[in-house]
């Protein structure tokens, strides 16, 4: 009995250091040489991919914001995003998906609701939306409820209106959108898109350049 | 080019990467855990745990250091979190309730990182990077040691014969279990992670340890993030099929999964080691054919389930999603849903758990898909070192059923597979579906927990079943909808993330230690041969049959009723 708890006690005892060890292997010696390279060389990228317009950061470019006027091109709804719960010292975003079914009630109304008021907001006085025009993105939350773009079709269903909002014409506002969207990586990977915050960006310099 | 066939090609580009580093990486590991040389920083490691690295172990000892490796990790993360109210380094967050720490540490040590908790406002650096993010790699490598445990009864005695040169030789003796976690660690999880880290940063996944962060915003106010070792933490997160994401949002969020390039890429992370297990297997027991047969087997499964995922999810069926014109909620733009079906079924196929769309958002098809690929075991090819030993059940059990066709004593790869074989193997294929749908049972039977569920009908009861599903399979992925920080979830789920990753370990290292122990049998004309089509087959038929007569009922109740309705 004496025989076997001292065994047990001694291979714990093994375990534990065991652990020790590892965990500054891979706890403190790993992260910190990876947090050296990725500074040295990614600097922008390691520290999430800042975007400044005269000296000023207006956010990330990986990161969707929320809360732009009309005047300016739609993200994608957001809303699994929440806000924190806990340590509630701080504001942060709170990354996160509705996890609504396709058959669930709420998720319907949400849907059928955008999708009318997306074809609302964008009908001009020349331009007619149509239901059938509007695309699944335009109306869906993302996974994270932070996804920086939206797709070629929804930045089209725009310009009418981005164009109206601000007095340009619709030919100047086509122009900047088809410059912005990024094809499929190397032809083939992931979606065609265009990233809101870098459209809504390059939309306020031409308007204050006339 | 349309998003289908862009789908496929991203398919192919995938498979083209995986079978160019099937082989080197396959005989690499190979090389690792046959290798009778130490590297000067594993014998110092040795060192510092105070064990002998030469000692060979009997499967009780193997057993003994499996085991009490990882209660000494549960109760480190455990306690880690209790007081990291108090730890330096911890952005000030509070220290984690009693339930959620023991589920937590219980879902990282069983390479499950099922999580409960919302990482970026409740886990600070120290614990994220120091605690959750170590165990991810030795939680796998603990996984690799068992596999190459088993997959070292059936090679011996004779590969050790010849590699050791003179020394006595006893049966029954599985290896060393500290020099091969150490191994795996240092020699396939480390550097592979250093690299991968390295890509994902290049994408744009953030590295650094400033605290929280607020940034002005274009669109008026500002918003706060948190930095952190992320890229380091999403690259042995994949690698290690362990999946516990920095951020809620998990590879759906673009700081851990930043472009469609390392959307694709981490995919590869994922399914890299399991398939390429399956080679070092074949080298080991000494015949690559070996290793093929049971790489067709799970590769035709991985992809037979691609192919649905990819049909039920392009077709769109729900009402949300046919008023919507496509199946995009809870899915990202830049992933779009060819890639995100690959991701959600190669996540579900491991014991990873990642996700970089919302499976709880899929058609109800498509969630039933996720479903099933964890209630096949998780094997095709499954989570690192997990994968092929669940697999290589499952072979004992084809080898079985096709011995009882003929009226002849099975054996597998010159082992005899007789009743103490048999038994083993019986208890390792029933400790998950009971795990699984007796707490789902207690769940649903009880007044409560039913209260957590954000849907209602077909799919709520899904959620619950997933949740036990991918706790007992150590998966991690969930449900989302699930409010699964309650103390009832959090403690029977930590059970079955624990009992589903621990008990099936006993049975393989005590079949592996009774493989060992017998003298190989010579190959006859009445022996079936594993390394042909027809055994990949009846593989591929034993499990689709096993998995669907055991859990056909409650799929019916869930994922079929929903799928079937609209």
């Amino acid at each position: 009995m004496n025989n076997s708890v001292t065994n047990t006690a001694r291979l714990l005892g093994a375990g534990l250091r065991a652990l020790l060890v590892l965990t500054l292997v891979c706890g403190v010696l790993y992260p910190l040489a990876v947090t050296g390279v990725a500074q040295a060389l990614f600097h922008n990228k390691a520290n999430g991919s800042e975007i400044k317009v005269d000296g000023k950061v207006v956010g990330s470019s990986l990161i969707g914001q929320q809360g732009y006027s009309l005047d300016y091109f739609q993200p994608r709804p957001a809303n699994g995003l929440g806000t924190n719960s806990v340590n509630t010292q701080y504001k942060l975003i709170l990354s996160g998906a509705t996890n609504r079914a396709g058959d669930n009630p709420e998720l319907i109304k949400w849907v059928r609701e955008t999708k009318a008021k997306v074809v609302k907001d964008n009908s001009t006085a020349d331009y007619n939306v149509r239901p059938s025009q509007v695309p699944a993105d335009a109306v869906t939350s993302s996974g994270s409820g932070l996804d920086p773009d939206i797709s070629p079709s929804y930045a089209d269903l725009q310009v009418h209106r981005v164009a109206e909002r601000n007095r340009l014409s619709v030919a100047q506002v086509q122009k900047l959108v088809d410059e912005h969207t990024e094809g499929r990586v190397l032809g083939f990977m992931g979606e065609p898109r265009l990233n809101v915050l870098e459209l809504n960006v390059a939309l306020e310099e031409l308007v204050a350049k006339g | 080019m349309s998003p289908e066939l862009a789908g496929v090609l991203q398919l192919l580009a995938l498979i083209a990467a995986l079978a160019l580093a099937y082989r080197p990486l396959g005989d690499y590991m190979a090389r690792v855990y046959s290798s009778d040389k130490h590297l000067r920083v594993e014998k110092w490691i040795y060192r510092g745990i105070g064990a002998n690295p030469n000692t060979e172990m009997r499967w009780p000892a193997y057993l003994r250091g499996v085991l009490a490796f990882s209660a000494v990790s549960v109760l480190f993360l455990y306690v880690l979190q209790r007081v990291q109210g108090s730890l330096p380094g911890s952005l000030g967050f509070a220290s984690i309730d009693p339930d959620q720490a023991f589920n937590t540490a219980a879902s990282f040590v069983s390479n499950t990182n099922w999580q409960s908790y919302y990482g970026e406002q409740a886990m600070g650096h120290v614990v994220q990077t120091g605690g959750l993010a170590v165990q991810n790699f030795v939680s796998s490598a603990v996984g690799i040691a068992v596999a190459v445990g088993l997959v070292r009864g059936f090679a011996l005695p004779h590969s050790r014969l010849r590699s050791s040169g003179g020394t006595p030789i006893r049966t029954g003796e599985l290896g060393n279990f500290w020099a091969d976690m150490v191994r795996g660690v240092v020699r396939i999880l480390l550097p592979l992670s250093v690299i991968a880290a390295i890509v994902l940063v290049a994408c744009g996944a953030i590295q650094n340890f400033s605290g929280i962060h607020e940034a002005g915003q274009f669109a008026g106010g500002s918003q706060q993030w948190n930095g952190g070792a992320v890229a380091s933490q999403e690259a042995i997160k994949e690698i290690g099929t362990n999946g516990g994401g920095y951020f809620n949002a998990n590879s759906a969020h673009p700081f851990e999964n930043p472009n469609p390039f390392s959307n694709l890429f981490e995919i590869f992370l994922i399914l890299l080691i399991p398939f390429s297990l399956t080679r070092t297997f074949g080298r080991m027991v000494g015949s690559l054919k070996q290793g093929y047969a049971i790489l067709a087997t799970m590769a035709t499964i991985w992809l037979g389930f691609i192919c649905l995922m990819w049909w039920t999810e392009f077709a769109h069926h729900g009402p949300a999603f046919e008023i919507a014109g496509g199946a995009m909620e809870g899915k990202e733009q830049r992933f779009g849903i060819g890639a995100s079906s690959i991701f959600s079924i190669s996540t579900t196929l491991t014991s990873t758990g990642a996700v970089d769309s919302f499976h709880s958002s899929n058609t109800g098809l498509g969630g039933g898909l996720n479903l099933l690929g964890m209630q096949l075991g998780e094997i095709a090819p499954g989570g690192v070192g997990s994968g092929l030993y669940g697999m290589l059940i499952m072979a004992i059990i084809a080898v079985f059923i096709a011995g009882l066709m003929v009226g002849r004593t099975p054996e597998y790869l010159g082992k005899k597979i007789g009743t103490r074989e048999i038994k083993l193997a019986a208890c390792y294929i029933l400790i998950t579906p009971a795990l699984v749908l007796v707490f789902t049972a207690f769940a649903m039977a009880l007044p409560t927990p039913a209260n957590s569920m954000t849907n209602t009908g077909a799919h709520g009861f899904s959620e619950i079943l997933y949740a036990y599903t991918s706790g007992a399979n150590n998966n991690g992925s969930a449900f989302a909808g699930l409010n699964a920080d309650t103390p009832w979830f959090n403690t029977t789920i930590g059970l079955a993330m624990l009992l589903g990753r621990f008990l099936p370990m006993v049975f393989v290292l005590a079949l592996a230690g009774s493989l060992a122990e017998q003298t190989p049998v010579p190959a006859t004309a009445g022996t079936l041969r594993t390394e042909k089509p027809l055994f990949t087959g009846l593989l591929v038929g034993a499990i689709l049959i096993i998995t669907g007569l055991t859990y056909f009922p409650a799929l019916a109740l869930g994922p079929l009723a929903e799928g079937l309705a609209t």
